[in-house]
């Protein structure tokens, strides 16, 4: 349970920072800190305007995208702690709970009819796919390192496993964040403030909805931040740390996070569409990297 | 008594072509109720009583007796097909309806006679153990389907089509009956049982490969699958369920079945069948996203979930050779599992592009479009179908894929440093079929159901009847059913995986069915917090200002449906990675740049099955050479019998040299 009320504060800020790094970076004044947050209670109070191309699917879509990050969200733990909801193999019912999330996601976007629309939801939909391995052979990793399958074991294992802990620790940690930066559409794959619809993927697959709608879709989007936030700091938050020192450390770790795809964006440019998925798939060569090198760590091949 | 009631259905069904034709489709019901009744009501004492104890029916023939035996495996089959078989003709009453002023009364009968004869030999491949009996219904099996792929016979591919398939299944057949003669020449007895004897004393590897591959041309692995995209489309919806659904699972009880005898080799055995079906499911799904064709699209898709199940049968069987209990129960639960949800999805979702094609005349992704306004109740079958094909929770698809996924990630930390490697390797491939699962079905649901028609001629469409509705909304509570409820269908079917391989005690059991229990709550979760969040959202807007507008066209204010996505532009993305395996071929007619009036452009893309090209490849050759040696068919009865005349003197001379 912690670990919901955690995420809910992370994604209150999360979003707020990287705005924040953003604009320090280019030297602009900016926004406050809670301004994505103002924009979207501005939004729940509004209107809707629905295309009278879509159906009950367009209206569903936002509703179960939220749901199911909320589910998702359940099923963390918090480092050191028993999660609310976790159970062998919680993993697996994580990644597929954000894909029943995009299938919703991407069949809304099609609804409306809209070439624009259905673009976006082809790439979303072809991204997602090529990512999707990354993050079971992270896990595999994980496992094979601990003998675990739940969550919440696995990284308490994991912590305990020593010194190999540090080389697959990096790795993971470094594959879980551009993972977070492709399933949240931010750079290099996606950069969400472009004003070309023909460039983006996230931005053009809510064209149509509005109001409080789209007010779910953002409240989604920054949960979804909080989500992969909070997996990074499982693996790097230490046990033997007192539990206050623990979430302190958290919070610390979600501010990095968020600063650090703020610093990322400013200096990076985005990739053509066409390189994307070699972008993606490279991620998960960098994850059979690792569990190779686990392999080789746990059999002693080398020596 | 028994010998009377197993024979009564085989007597009663030629009554289905003495009928009057508006008793035809009850006199068929009644007929297919009874055959159900009387086969479910011993599948569930078997599968209900302590350690599934087989039952066995001898029946007393002019040939001698015949044993049906209903064991655990062969029950859990018979309950999968009872079930399909039935709503599909539920389902079919309505469907067909449209055809009786095409088909002569004739014709109509034989199909309805062939539709209850294929359930018949489905039931006897199920509970035959003789090799010659199991043999017959196996062929009777094909010949049955054969006869309900002709259906349509006016077409010419469809006839083409149903004669490819027929040869396939024979040279299927001769790979069974080389392999039962192979055991026969050893044990003297051709029967499943007899295989434990061969097994026990000579190399498995060899023998199983060859039923492997006799009942892989069935399954529709890949390298076997040509027949099978072409098949389902062209047989009509209903049979196309029943056969996606059930039939081409008979060779996948054919597997498992003589997995049960083989004793040793598992391992290799194993990694055969796990390389195989890896290498299909995800070959069989990248082909689907390429398919512009709604039935052929779920065609290989069959050929992707065979490859599920058999991911799951390939690892029950490398922890049978690694001795590990919980990897068997894993793979076999999670495949057999597979193989009930799957026959429900897949049934339900070419019932629901039955009803498709049946209002729209066409099963052409390109001209379809918008279908959710006119057909609402079919889209959300058609989307509960999707959801279920692609794994995702809260439906039936995600728990026979979490049992396979949590197998292959304790076997990843059980074994060998190779063991590792190959279980990374089927859990990636799983992955993989799980991303491009839902690209396909978002693109499969999105072109038909949503947006606006691309094509102006089915205006008048209009929801299916409720005949046709509700078989489908059936199969949908039950895929519900196993999606919150999924203990209750796992419990039985561990009982009848560890009576078959005789594990004991599993250690760690219980936390996977605490894993599956919290899973179905999970599910609860879902459907309460999306409950709350739409009342909410119903609240709120009822007191906001809603509008209805056209779509944001960026823009754009005279956007066109053709302007809109397009399946062929859905899958391009994929079809461009996939290039040299899918190689489709695009034609495009450009629009002159000189031309003050220019004609219509036109673009069209065509992928061929490389497997199909190969295998045409094979047959091109093989009529080249024949026809050379037709020349020594000359016609003259002189030639003739200088040919036996060269014959006897070859026979002397190799006597001669002592080589004969």
């Amino acid at each position: 349970m912690i670990a919901l009320f955690l995420a809910i504060v992370t994604a209150l800020f999360f979003p707020g920072i990287i705005i924040r790094v953003k604009s320090i970076v280019s030297g602009r004044k900016g926004p406050g800190i809670f301004q994505p947050w103002k924009n979207i209670f501005v939004l729940l109070r509004k209107g809707s305007v629905f295309s009278r191309t879509t159906s009950f699917v367009f209206q569903m879509a936002p509703v179960i995208y939220l749901a199911t990050l909320i589910c998702a969200i359940l099923l963390l733990p918090f480092p050191g702690m028993p999660s609310w909801f976790g159970f062998p193999a919680d993993f697996i019912l994580l990644a597929y709970l954000l894909a029943l999330g995009k299938f919703f996601f991407i069949i809304g976007a099609l609804d409306t009819g809209s070439s624009f629309e259905g673009m976006g939801a082809n790439r979303e939909a072809l991204y997602s796919m090529l990512a999707e391995p990354a993050f079971f052979i992270l896990f595999g990793t994980l496992a094979m390192l601990t003998g675990h399958l739940s969550m919440q074991s696995v990284f308490e294992h994991f912590h305990l496993s020593g010194y190999n802990s540090v080389v697959s620790g990096m790795i993971a940690v470094y594959v879980l964040i551009q993972i977070a930066m492709i399933e949240n559409s931010r750079m290099p794959v996606d950069d969400p403030k472009t004003h070309l619809e023909l460039t983006m993927i996230h931005e053009v697959m809510v064209l149509d909805n509005s109001g409080f709608d789209l007010a779910l879709i953002q409240i989604g989007t920054n949960l979804k931040f909080a989500l992969y936030g909070n997996l990074i700091a499982n693996i790097l938050i230490p046990l033997n740390l007192a539990i206050p020192y623990r979430i302190v450390l958290f919070f610390g770790i979600q501010a990095v996070f968020a600063a650090s795809i703020g610093m990322m964006e400013s200096f990076r440019a985005r990739k053509k569409m066409m390189k994307n998925p070699q972008f993606i798939v490279t991620l998960s060569s960098i994850a059979l990297v690792g569990f190779i090198l686990s392999l080789l760590m746990m059999y002693q091949l080398i020596r | 008594m028994e010998n009377i009631l197993v024979i009564l259905p085989v007597i009663l069904s030629f009554s289905i072509l003495a009928v009057p034709s508006r008793l035809r489709y009850y006199c068929t019901l009644f007929i297919s109720l009874f055959i159900v009744i009387l086969t479910s009501i011993p599948a569930l004492e078997v599968i209900f009583s302590k350690g599934c104890t087989p039952q066995i029916f001898y029946l007393v023939t002019l040939l001698g007796s015949l044993h049906l035996t209903v064991d655990g495996l062969s029950a859990f089959f018979i309950l999968v097909t009872n079930f399909t078989v039935l709503t599909g003709l539920l389902y079919s009453k309505g469907y067909l309806v449209s055809y009786r002023s095409l088909k002569s009364p004739a014709q109509l009968s034989l199909h309805n006679f062939s539709y209850t004869w294929l359930h018949l030999s489905m039931l006897g491949v199920l509970m035959l153990r003789d090799g010659i009996p199991f043999l017959i219904a196996w062929e009777l099996m094909a010949v049955s389907s054969f006869m309900l792929i002709l259906f349509d016979a006016e077409k010419r591919a469809t006839l083409k089509t149903a004669v490819n398939y027929l040869i396939q299944m024979h040279i299927g057949l001769v790979f069974l009956v080389i392999a039962f003669l192979l055991c026969a020449a050893d044990t003297g007895r051709m029967s499943f049982d007899a295989l434990t004897v061969y097994f026990s004393h000579h190399s498995n590897t060899g023998l199983f490969t060859l039923f492997f591959a006799g009942f892989a041309i069935k399954a529709g692995f890949i390298p076997f699958h040509t027949w099978l995209p072409e098949a389902h489309p062209a047989a009509p919806s209903h049979v196309s369920g029943v056969m996606s659904g059930v039939m081409i699972k008979m060779g996948i009880y054919g597997i498992v079945r003589v997995l049960t005898n083989v004793q040793s080799d598992l391992v290799t055995i194993g990694l055969i069948v796990l390389s195989v079906s890896a290498v299909s499911g995800v070959l069989g799904v990248l082909m689907a996203i390429v398919q512009h064709d709604l039935k052929k699209l779920l065609a290989y898709h069959s050929i992707e979930n065979i490859g599920i199940i058999g991911i799951g049968i390939g690892l029950g069987a490398i922890g049978l050779g690694i001795h590990n209990p919980m990897l068997v129960m894993l793979g076999f639960t999670g495949g057999l599992l597979h193989v009930l949800n799957h026959s429900l999805f897949k049934s339900l979702l070419f019932f629901s592009a039955g009803s498709v094609y049946q209002s729209c005349q066409t099963r052409n992704l390109e001209e379809l479009g918008g279908l959710v306004k006119k057909m609402p109740v079919t889209a959300g079958l058609f989307l509960t179908g999707s959801i279920a094909i692609c794994g995702l929770p809260p439906l039936n698809g995600f728990i026979s894929e979490i049992l396979i996924y949590i197998g292959l990630f304790t076997g990843l930390s059980a074994g060998s440093v190779y063991q590792s490697v190959y279980m990374l390797l089927a859990i990636i491939s799983l992955v993989l079929i799980g991303g491009l699962a839902i690209y396909c079905f978002t693109k499969a649901f999105g072109v038909i159901f949503l947006g606006s028609p691309r094509s102006a001629s089915h205006t008048a469409v209009a929801e299916a009847g409720k005949g046709m509705l509700a078989p489908q909304l059936v199969i949908s509570g039950v895929i519900l059913m196993i999606g919150f409820f999924p203990l209750i269908f796992l419990q039985p079917l561990a009982g009848i995986i560890s009576m078959q391989f005789q594990l004991s005690v599993v250690p760690g059991w219980s936390s996977i069915t605490e894993s599956l229990s919290m899973i179905g709550s999970m599910g609860f979760l879902l459907t309460g917090i999306s409950l709350l969040l739409f009342y909410i959202r119903y609240r709120v807007l009822k007191t906001r200002i809603v509008r209805e507008g056209p779509t944001w066209g960026c823009g754009y204010t005279a956007a066109t449906s053709r302007m809109q996505y397009t399946g062929t532009s859905y899958a391009d993305a994929v079809s461009g990675l996939a290039e040299p395996i899918l190689k489709t071929k695009t034609q495009v007619s450009l629009i002159g740049e000189e031309e003050i009036f220019p004609g219509e452009g036109s673009f069209s893309t065509h992928t061929e099955d490389v497997f199909r090209l190969g295998l045409n490849r094979l047959i091109d050759f093989l009529m080249l050479v024949l026809k050379k040696l037709a020349r020594l068919q000359t016609g003259n009865i002189q030639h003739y019998i200088l040919y036996a005349f060269i014959f006897m003197i070859l026979i002397f001379v190799l006597l001669y040299l002592k080589i004969l």
